[in-house]
């Protein structure tokens, strides 16, 4: 098991190098660096720009300027902000929180709700409700999120009133920020209308960054399900007599979670990306937001590392995913 | 399996178990656009970074509430020389300071926070001038280190500011967002802590508002300033809720989770004004968005082919086309917000006809082939360059001339516009101080004629050039209202821009707000702004 953990976390050191290097390279090709952007109508005078420019150190050849990131990065060092001056690490470590806190409950609403809807869908195949559930995660697969956001928000909150349109806590509630979780945060104030404010705040970003992983795991579920009741053992098992929530539940349902942990550990990554809109239209403090801000901006170093950062986070649990297959399916351990 | 239920319970119940907080009594909630670089004005350029310094600071002079007028603020009053070149600032006794943290001031404002506040931009050598970056764009680009002899203190409450030359906008330059009065004392026990970049962090002002906390890219709070020189603000609470996207900051309105929204998307402000719940607010931004002929190239040396052009395109149809509810035809360089704004002025008509008579005249019977650059980016005054430029076209090739669309990066463009690359080109301004100066000897006046220089027309007409630079060297100002009139007369005249559009920007108020007025520089302030 140790030597398998270890050649994943070995294939993961060529990702970072070149992930690193398209950050570097990419934000450079866009028009426009940190001064340029800022520089209105006016313009600036050359001397300046110059001295600016060597300040920022952007003067120095390319391949020095990424040779010196690397070598900082792989001393923990990520740098300064170029806008706020603030350390990259720290500025991403406040907002990172409130980004894991709504994909972890994004990634439970899809799960809890696309996981029973897809094994329901399979063992009732054919059925009205099979055909609503994939209906229904077609639809919610194609749904532009920017629209959906905006639709349950003029609905939900402008319309009925019942939720809040955006933020994270209502304003009259101030919450001195301890771990960045703010239900754990409110929690340990020991503030319970805060607590619920908060709750109110996750649920129309929760339903919005959920619906396309929702819908991945729900059909993802029935295919690996309808695969998995149509072999022997299953036969056998029914055969032996054995309740049918049984056969489903312990001799189906084990195997058939195998494909959906990986699709499940997948979403990872489109759920940060859809983190990006989700944290635009819900004013959701995250690192979403704070991203956008560093492009428009040309904040190199933010950008750098916030991606770099994201980036790790992504690979981590893709590798716990990996992990956690080899626990689920003995032969892939085995195979090398 | 049950932990995962529980979560999910605490995720999925929410909605049913919602119940709306009440709002603490007396807090305006602002929607804003984005969030601040941070809260120090001399070192940035945004409307968004100076929206947040300004509830805090006061400058020496400010601009009245809601218009450009030069008023009283931390300084009382001030003497000019007679040569103009001498101002001697008294300041206001028993200004006091707000605590922050463990700041707990010991003294009220004095010369010496005045002194600081302008060495710190002005002097490499300052221990402040390095911190955050050291960037003090509007400060040089509104030339003070050329215009700065020198600053001192004449006793506790009185400053002397020695000029290099006579500056007429000088006094507006000083009202400027640049220009805060920050306390000495606190910068001299952070830099003591080895903490001064929280200068830059943790505001501490005299302003109306007192900084409260800041949450990165969500909430900036502030209290009313109990002792503020000018009496303690009708609103307890000042909260800024920062809303990115303009569907929502109006969906926030709606909900009553805001009072106040900036920047409404265009399309949606018919349906705002028809709204019972939602004030609408709207007023002619401090700028303007023209084409440059650039007379130095051929045929546009020429002034009957410039009237020519001007009478060719359709700006009625390009305006509403393209800036919609969020723009005014223009047809003078400033914008009729500002004072000295001559409405007696008329604009070239649109008239085909006349506009071929012109060019034949000018030997060009059949047209010509020219450029036309257009911005690649959004700008306030031309949210589409490329989409005018395309109309633009198709009118002048109603006349005969063909033109082609010329596109850069945006640093690139406005690069090769200053050399004068072009022979027509898009570009537009927004104005710094209010001050026409600002427009009419910025863009216009000869010494901006030059290859790198502003006035991408590089027009320098003599009658001109002696009207602005006379305006800029008078302190009285109806004499500079005279001179700036006649000014725009031969700008008209002379036709070296056409000038397409001001912008018009807009405010959503929720119908409890009272006392609330825009600001033509665009900034978005709360003195004596009240909840009924």
């Amino acid at each position: 098991m140790l030597r398998f953990i270890l050649t994943r976390v070995s294939l993961v050191i060529p990702t970072f190098l070149g992930i690193t290097f398209l950050t570097f390279i990419l934000i450079r090709l866009v028009p426009g660096d940190p001064i340029e952007v800022r520089t209105g109508e006016r313009g600036i005078a050359p001397e300046r720009l110059a001295e600016l420019r060597h300040e920022m150190g952007l003067d120095r050849a390319l391949w020095q300027q990424f040779l010196d990131y690397v070598g900082n990065v792989l001393h923990g060092d990520f740098g300064l902000s170029l806008i706020t001056h603030n350390s990259v690490l720290s500025e991403f470590l406040t907002l990172f929180p409130a980004t894991l806190e709504l994909a972890l409950c994004a990634m439970l609403f899809a799960t809890l709700v696309g996981l029973p809807a897809g094994i329901l869908a399979a063992v009732k195949r054919g059925s009205l409700f099979d055909h609503g559930v994939m209906g229904a995660s077609l639809t919610g697969y194609s749904m532009p999120i920017f629209w959906w956001g905006l639709l349950l928000i003029l609905f939900f909150s402008v319309g009925l009133g019942w939720t809040p349109v955006s933020g994270r806590l209502d304003l009259v509630y101030y919450v001195e920020p301890a771990t960045g979780f703010m239900l754990i945060d409110t929690l340990m104030a020991g503030d319970y209308e805060a607590f619920r404010s908060a709750l109110g705040h996750l649920v129309l970003p929760t339903i919005v960054l959920g619906t396309v992983p929702l819908a991945v795991v729900a059909r993802m579920t029935r295919s690996a399900m309808l695969e998995v009741l149509g072999e022997d053992y299953i036969r056998t098992a029914r055969a032996k007599g054995l309740a049918s929530g049984r056969v489903i539940g312990m001799h189906a349902l084990r195997n058939a979670l195998i494909p959906v942990v990986t699709v499940i550990g997948l979403q990872v990554g489109t759920l940060l990306g859809g983190a990006i809109l989700t944290e635009t239209i819900f004013s959701w403090p995250g690192v979403g937001k704070w991203l956008i801000e560093s492009i428009n901006r040309r904040d190199y170093p933010a950008l750098q590392g916030g991606v770099l950062l994201i980036a790790t986070s992504v690979i981590l649990v893709n590798l716990l995913v990996d992990v956690l297959y080899g626990v689920l399916n003995p032969r892939i351990r085995h195979a090398r | 399996m049950k932990r995962i239920l529980l979560g999910a319970g605490l995720c999925m119940a929410a909605a049913l178990a919602l119940s709306a907080p009440a709002q603490a009594a007396k807090t305006l909630v602002y929607c804003s656009e984005g969030s601040p670089e941070n809260f120090n004005p001399m070192l940035n350029t945004t409307g968004t970074s100076f929206d947040v310094a300004l509830p805090v600071y006061n400058n020496l002079v400010q601009f009245e509430y809601g218009g450009t007028k030069v008023v009283p603020g931390l300084a009382e009053s001030w003497t000019i020389s007679d040569d103009g070149l001498v101002y001697t600032f008294k300041l206001r006794a028993g200004a006091k300071w707000h605590s922050v943290g463990d700041f707990k001031p010991t003294r009220d404002a004095n010369a010496d926070d005045v002194i600081f506040s302008f060495e710190r931009q002005w002097k490499p050598d300052h221990p402040f001038h390095k911190i955050s970056g050291g960037a003090y764009d509007y400060f040089n680009d509104m030339a003070m280190p050329k215009l700065l002899k020198s600053i001192e203190k004449v006793d506790d409450l009185t400053v002397r500011f020695t000029l290099n030359q006579v500056e007429a906008p000088f006094l507006a330059n000083l009202a400027m967002p640049f220009a805060p009065i920050m306390s000495a004392e606190y910068a001299a026990m952070l830099l003591k802590k080895g903490t001064p970049e929280k200068l830059d962090q943790v505001p501490v002002g005299t302003g109306p508002f007192q900084f409260v906390a800041y949450q990165k890219d969500a909430v900036i709070r502030y209290k009313a300033f109990e002792q503020y020189w000018g009496g303690k603000q009708p609103l307890d609470n000042l909260v800024f809720a920062i809303t990115p996207d303009a569907a929502v900051r109006l969906a926030k309105l709606k909900a009553n989770e805001c009072q106040i929204m900036p920047y409404p998307n265009p399309a949606d402000i018919e349906a705002m004004k028809k709204d019972g719940s939602i004030v609408v607010q709207e007023q002619e931004g401090l700028n303007v968005g023209y084409v440059s002929f650039n007379v130095t190239k051929k045929p546009f040396d020429d002034v009957r082919v410039r009237r020519a052009v001007s009478m060719a395109m359709d700006k009625k149809s390009m305006v509403s086309a393209v800036y919609q509810a969020a723009g005014v035809p223009a047809k003078n360089p400033i914008p009729p917000t500002m004072w000295s704004y001559n409405d007696a002025i008329e604009d070239y008509p649109y008239d085909v006809e006349r506009a071929k008579k012109l060019l034949a005249d000018a030997g060009y019977p059949n047209g010509f082939e020219t450029d036309l650059w257009a911005m690649p980016v959004q700008r306030p005054y031309n949210p589409n360059a490329k989409r005018i430029a395309e109309m633009m076209q198709a009118d002048l090739a109603k006349v005969g001339i063909k033109a082609k669309i010329v596109q850069y990066e945006w640093g690139e463009y406005r690069k090769r516009m200053q050399q004068g690359e072009h022979q027509m080109g898009m570009l537009g301004w927004t104005g710094d101080n209010g001050d026409p100066d600002n427009f009419l000897y910025t863009l216009l006046g000869c010494e901006a004629a030059r290859p790198g220089g502003n006035n991408l027309s590089k027009w320098c007409n003599k009658e001109f050039d002696d009207l602005v630079v006379q305006a800029k060297r008078t302190t009285d100002i109806a004499a500079r209202t005279k001179l700036y009139e006649q000014a725009q007369v031969i700008f008209k005249e002379e036709a070296p821009w056409y000038t397409i559009a001001h912008s018009v920007v807009y405010v959503g108020l929720a119908k409890n707000v009272a006392g609330f007025k825009m600001d033509p520089f665009g900034v978005h302030r709360f003195e004596g702004v009240d909840l009924k």
